[in-house]
């Protein structure tokens, strides 16, 4: 049956058609399409290596800025800090120095007054010792006889000498 | 899109099956016709059979309608190399058995349909026929169109800025070439795939195209070129010796040194003979199960057609019916044609690709010992 014997000038054809084609696509059609289909797939390949390079360069740089701005937190804490402990301080050393300053002058007030009481009692003393000596001279002056009339006269006198005292400092 | 395309085609064929349909009605009803001249009691019969083998077999002249009783053919040029030198002529002197310049289309049963030179004393011989036949021109029309198509899509490729990224048809046809590239070849050839994925991509579209084009019933497309032994011959060769030229010496120890017990390859050298036997086989398997496939799809297709002719002819009643039916199975089997269409075609180029592949193997048996010995360490 010559459905199943391969005929000599198709064969011939064939072959012509068939070298026709894979000559020419073989050179000028499929290399193209696949090179350049390669070449596009390198491409998208080493641009998303570059675009996760990129990103993970720009994770690497937020967070050096995140340190930057953690460490610039720290150092205004610890400035603040510095700063209160500073006022603190210097509050402080005020305070002492006037509790200083304030012990000294109470100081110097005591001994005024110490002063100003010594010189009071000099006072005293001395009209004291006046009065003590017109005391005797009136006591000795009246002679007194006996004993009672002598004290209360010494009393009279003393009254009369811290009245009169009193009337001096008034 | 992939789906409008996938519609699309569909609709064409639909509209292609009922061009085919309405080009078939005056073809066959001339060949009833024809068969009325010769056989005047059986008027209303149809050769189916006849139709059939016209089709699946080469002729000299491409018919293709036939009006009022007129065959509308294009007669294709006769080139052949009798005992008194070249001949080139037209077939159409050879039209309804004539005779000339001492050649003639035999009726005999030895080359019943080819050409053949008479002798004097009324024997017939065949002579060196390169007529260019239906299925030599459909080839170079298929060529010419492969070529067309993938040089646009090269050209398209060339003119834009690199690494451009192509929409539409190239995008399509790019997507096909990278699928048979990546699934097929790259997956069976091996490492050195490149060398061999033009051949493949040539051989997977050549067949993808004929056989479509074999679908389209209108003119110029429709022949039987991949149904035909002569045109997947040449192909299963092509593998054959992208096979064997470039076989490794791997492959050739393989055929003949196997790793196989000695006594069956020393005395008698069984097993080389078996591989010798593949080596025939793979080719021979490659060209039946093409040519087979493709030309049982034309049989079936053109059977339902001349359903509707047969059953008119017993009535119009039934003829009606089987229509329905015939139309319906024949958009069925165009369908499915469709699909062997692609898959005959990328069996072929899967098979090619396997072939090379194991042609090119290396250092099986390195990877082999590799596996064995840590099992080996571990136990």
């Amino acid at each position: 049956m010559s459905l199943i014997t391969p005929d000599l000038g198709l064969l011939f054809w064939m072959l012509i058609s068939f070298g026709l084609v894979f000559g020419i696509l073989a050179k000028f059609g499929f290399p193209i399409i696949t090179r350049s289909v390669a070449s596009r797939r390198e491409h998208i390949e080493s641009s998303l290596r570059a675009a996760d390079e990129a990103n993970s360069r720009l994770a690497g740089i937020e967070a050096q800025a995140q340190k930057l701005l953690e460490d610039a937190q720290a150092r205004q804490n610890e400035i603040l800090k510095q700063a209160t402990a500073n006022g603190e301080r210097i509050v402080q050393e005020a305070r002492e120095q006037a509790q200083v300053e304030a012990a000294r002058e109470l100081e110097a007030a005591k001994q005024q007054i110490e002063t100003e009481k010594r010189k009071a009692l000099g006072e005293i003393r001395s009209t004291v010792a006046l009065l003590s000596v017109d005391v005797a001279e009136k006591v000795l002056r009246q002679q007194l006889g006996d004993k009672e009339s002598q004290q209360s006269f010494a009393m009279r006198l003393v009254e009369e000498a811290e009245r009169a005292e009193q009337g001096r400092e008034a | 899109m992939k789906m409008s395309h996938i519609l699309k085609s569909i609709v064409l064929f639909a509209g292609a099956l009922l061009l085919s349909l309405s080009t078939a009605v005056p073809a066959v009803a001339a060949s009833s016709a024809d068969h009325a001249e010769q056989s005047a009691e059986a008027e209303s019969e149809i050769n189916v059979q006849e139709i059939i083998f016209d089709h699946l077999n080469d002729s000299y002249s491409w018919h293709i309608a036939t009006v009022n009783g007129h065959h509308v053919e294009v007669h294709l040029p006769i080139i052949a190399k009798t005992d008194s030198g070249w001949k080139v002529f037209s077939s159409k002197h050879l039209a309804h058995g004539h005779e000339y310049e001492g050649l003639r289309i035999s009726t005999s049963e030895k080359y019943e349909g080819k050409l053949v030179e008479v002798a004097a004393d009324g024997s017939e011989s065949r002579p060196l026929d390169l007529s260019l036949t239906k299925n030599a021109l459909a080839l170079l029309i298929n060529s010419t169109i492969m070529i067309v198509l993938f040089l646009i899509c090269a050209r398209w490729y060339k003119r834009r800025p690199e690494h451009a990224v192509p929409g539409g048809f190239v995008g399509m046809m790019e997507m096909v070439v990278m699928y048979i590239e990546d699934e097929v070849i790259r997956d069976n050839v091996g490492p050195d795939y490149k060398r061999y994925s033009p051949y493949l991509l040539c051989a997977f579209f050549f067949i993808l195209i004929n056989n479509l084009l074999g679908l389209v019933p209108v003119f110029p497309f429709g022949a039987n070129t991949t149904g035909n032994i002569a045109i997947t011959l040449v192909m299963a060769l092509c593998t054959t010796i992208a096979v064997n030229v470039f076989g490794n010496k791997e492959y050739w120890k393989e055929i003949f040194w196997p790793d196989v017990p000695w006594w069956i390859k020393v005395p008698i050298p069984l097993m080389p003979v078996i591989e010798m036997f593949g080596i025939i086989t793979k080719p021979f398997a490659l060209t039946v199960r093409l040519f087979a496939n493709i030309m049982a799809g034309h049989t079936i297709i053109l059977a339902l057609t001349c359903l509707i002719f047969v059953t008119f002819a017993m009535g119009v009643g039934i003829g009606t019916g089987m229509t329905i039916f015939s139309v319906i199975l024949s958009v069925f089997m165009l369908c499915l044609e469709l699909l062997v269409a692609f898959i005959q075609a990328y069996v072929f180029t899967m098979l090619s690709a396997v072939f090379i592949g194991l042609s090119r193997q290396k250092h099986e048996h390195g990877e082999e010992h590799h596996s064995e010995e840590p099992k080996a360490l571990e136990e």
